[in-house]
């Protein structure tokens, strides 16, 4: 039974939410503060946190950025006010996977939750050898484990989806919606702005520098694609100064 | 116009004083100059005239000293000579005249100044008389004096019937005069002038408040609120700036406190939906709970539990859309633009909400239209119009989606939305867009906010489109969103760093 850990600090949301996910079918641990989710996250871990982002004493961003400062790539879904664009943006730079707007119905909470704990165990594509080589970068789609010059890469689950997603079609453009759809099993209409934040924390964690990236290049128009771009050994403090690599594509409209 | 009229009223103002100053002018040095022309030409007239006669009569009377009547034509002749040569100058001629007998001074001449009255009146008279003459464009003096013999028997002076003719030439009191005119004249002409100037001065000082009072109640009407004179002086003029500043004042103050009573109200409805929100969130949560186990209920408190469930549903979204018009009226909406094919946007808009078979749809191929925009904001859009259609219109609806190129604005979309209803009534036309208008009076609740053409004209309005309702020739009310497909210059998206590479060339 998946374990979720709540962190809410309205008692009536934090019963009703309780409650609805329960009957769903899931073991629901609600807490009323950051600091109670933290604790209860280390000691006892969770399959996925819903995290209510306004939240007294620390708030659920700083909760975001701790979870994920301890390596710890739990799917974290926040929960805010349509409207607090600046907290989404910064949510999800912080780490989150997934939002869900306030005032939520419960199956559309669990929707997200389920969507988030497949991210977590599925692989997209089945028919692929197990582990491909895009240059530095080794991707094992059985393992689900992806490593950078022979690093592991801690990657959260909307991150490696993300990254299966696009290393499996390389060459092919994916818009945003797209994405959307394909990772976060989004309706067509939801924010793009989840897409980029995860590319830019996916980009980071790859070590790509952000003026020429190597793996994830965006196509401006229409949306991201994966492809390998042969790279200059680059020193030290040097950057990088290869082009981006030609493109098979029609020039947009 | 008004401007075309207000300046011409201002150039009124300005011809008018010139006129009036010029014309003063004019009168003022004309008048002056006439009455100190007449004064000094009397004078140097009168001067000269004066001692021609006294001269004159002096001499003659010197002359007929020398001489008995009855005179011979020699010693008239003589008389005449004696009598002009009297005179240093050598500038007179004269006539002496006795019983038809007449001789003159210089020899042949004709003496045209001399007049027939003025003989006539010489010889009836006992003093001098004079005349002044022009002949042939030469101004002259003409002087005749009857010359009394003494008689020693009588102690009265006698008639003696000789009479003394003398014409003089005035060309040099003619000259002064003359000269007295061309220094009227002289001075007339800069005088006019400079009336003209100070016309023109006191017209800039005149006007000057005037455009001034123009400019700021233009200003004002423009909406400047805060805008002010400065006042000059205590004329009447200041008088006017100084009620104008007070008008304006008293009018901002009155505009600052409508708008804030209006940002009051539109906070406190901003607030409320805020609070709203979390007891909301809680409902929100449960109502699954509650449709699901209404089935297992006794029938009345599964009626209630339903209520419950569906009104906490309409409360929420009820909420969400004040709480989204809000935002617009805060002017915290923000776009949040992607590259969409529009064409999927519409259909999946209509596929989430079941739609799709009870919609006729009119859309370009896949990947045919693309554009930059809010793909949450047009599904808003989108959702709205067709809601609304399905609402208060009639099936079939039809959706037309289509883009063409506007001159000198780049690419746009049009959707057009047309139900099959009885239409929008004339009068409720320019209403339609309004915050919870509804068309029947009774005001009863429909499924709607109430916000949703509200909330679509917004959005529209977020990406710099134009929305507009009308009755379709054929029947049903007509609902068309024109929008830009490139919101780039207008709206930069901060995710797409120039940095990144990776474009297409």
């Amino acid at each position: 039974m998946p374990c979720v850990l709540l962190i809410e600090d309205d008692r009536a949301v934090r019963e009703g939410v309780q409650l609805a996910l329960r009957r769903q079918g899931h073991d629901v641990v609600a807490v009323g503060t950051g600091e109670d989710g933290l604790g209860r996250l280390l000691s006892h871990g969770a399959d996925v946190v819903v995290l209510d982002l306004m939240l007294p004493g620390m708030s659920g961003l700083e909760v975001c950025r701790r979870i994920r400062a301890g390596d710890n790539q739990v799917p974290i879904i926040m929960a805010t006010a349509r409207g607090d664009d600046v907290d989404i943006v910064v949510g999800l730079e912080a780490g989150a996977d997934d939002y869900v707007v306030k005032p939520v119905q419960a199956r559309v909470l669990e929707a997200r939750i389920r969507a988030l704990l497949r991210r977590v165990g599925a692989s997209p594509d089945g028919g692929l050898p197990k582990i491909e080589i895009h240059g530095e970068l080794a991707i094992d789609r059985a393992a689900l484990t992806v490593s950078s010059k022979g690093v592991p890469v801690a990657l959260a689950p909307s991150e490696l989806r993300l990254l299966l997603t696009l290393s499996g079609s390389p060459g092919q453009v994916f818009s945003r919606q797209q994405l959307l759809e394909a990772v976060w099993e989004h309706n067509f209409h939801a924010d793009a702005r989840l897409v980029d934040a995860c590319v830019k924390r996916l980009r980071t964690k790859m070590g790509e520098s952000p003026g020429q990236p190597r793996y994830i290049h965006t196509v401006r128009g229409f949306g991201y694609r994966f492809k390998e771009t042969a790279q200059e050994p680059a020193g030290p403090g040097r950057p990088d100064v290869s082009l981006p690599g030609r493109y098979d594509l029609p020039g947009p409209r | 116009m008004a401007r075309v009229r207000g300046l011409s009223r201002l150039r009124g103002v300005r011809v008018r004083l010139v006129l009036a100053f010029a014309l003063v002018t004019a009168v003022a040095t004309l008048s002056t100059g006439a009455l100190t022309f007449r004064e000094a030409r009397t004078g140097v007239l009168q001067q000269s005239q004066d001692a021609v006669i006294r001269q004159f009569r002096d001499h003659v009377n010197n002359v007929v000293a020398d001489y008995r009547l009855p005179l011979s034509p020699a010693q008239l002749q003589s008389f005449a000579d004696d009598v002009a040569k009297s005179e240093p100058a050598q500038s007179w001629r004269v006539l002496a005249a006795y019983r038809g007998l007449s001789a003159t001074s210089t020899p042949k001449d004709p003496f045209a100044e001399l007049t027939q009255d003025m003989r006539t009146a010489v010889a009836t008279h006992s003093s001098a008389l004079f005349q002044r003459v022009t002949v042939h464009g030469r101004p002259a003096l003409v002087v005749g004096l009857p010359v009394p013999f003494e008689d020693s028997r009588r102690t009265a002076t006698e008639r003696s019937g000789l009479s003394v003719f003398l014409t003089v030439p005035q060309i040099a009191e003619q000259r002064s005069i003359d000269a007295l005119v061309g220094a009227v004249e002289r001075a007339t002409v800069p005088a006019l002038v400079l009336a003209v100037l100070l016309a023109l001065l006191a017209a800039r000082g005149v006007l000057r408040p005037v455009r001034a009072l123009r400019d700021a109640t233009r200003s004002i009407a423009e909406g400047h609120l805060d805008t002010r004179l400065t006042v000059e002086g205590s004329d009447e003029l200041a008088d006017l700036s100084h009620t104008f500043n007070e008008t304006a004042a008293a009018l901002e103050e009155s505009v600052a406190e409508l708008r804030r009573m209006e940002t009051r109200a539109r906070r406190f409805a901003a607030d409320v939906s805020h609070e709203l929100r979390t007891p909301l969130a809680a409902m929100s949560a449960v109502t699954d709970v509650l449709d699901e186990d209404a089935a297992h209920l006794d029938p009345d408190t599964a009626t209630a539990v339903r209520l419950i469930s569906e009104e906490t549903v309409k409360l929420a979204r009820l909420v969400d859309d004040l709480m989204e018009m809000s935002r617009f009226d805060a002017g915290a909406a923000t776009l949040h633009l992607d590259d969409i094919d529009l064409a999927e946007s519409v259909r999946s808009t209509l596929a989430t909400r079941a739609w799709l078979g009870t919609v006729h749809t009119q859309l370009p191929p896949p990947g045919a239209l693309r554009g930059r925009l809010d793909p949450r904001r047009l599904d808003v859009i989108v959702a709205n119009l067709v809601a609304n259609a399905l609402r208060h219109g009639a099936p079939p609806v039809h959706l037309r989606l289509f883009g063409y190129d506007r001159p000198g604005a780049g690419p746009w979309a049009v959707i057009e939305v047309l139900d099959s209803g009885p239409g929008i009534p004339d009068d409720v036309l320019p209403l339609i867009f309004d915050r919870f208008y509804k068309t029947d009076t009774a005001r009863t609740r429909t499924e709607g906010s109430g916000l949703g053409l509200a909330i679509t004209t917004e959005n529209v309005r977020l990406h710099h489109g134009t929305v507009h309702a009308a009755n379709h020739p054929g029947g049903g009310a007509l609902f068309t969103v024109e929008l830009p497909l490139s919101q780039n210059e207008l709206a930069p998206d901060p995710s797409e760093t120039p940095a990144e590479g990776g474009q297409l060339p």
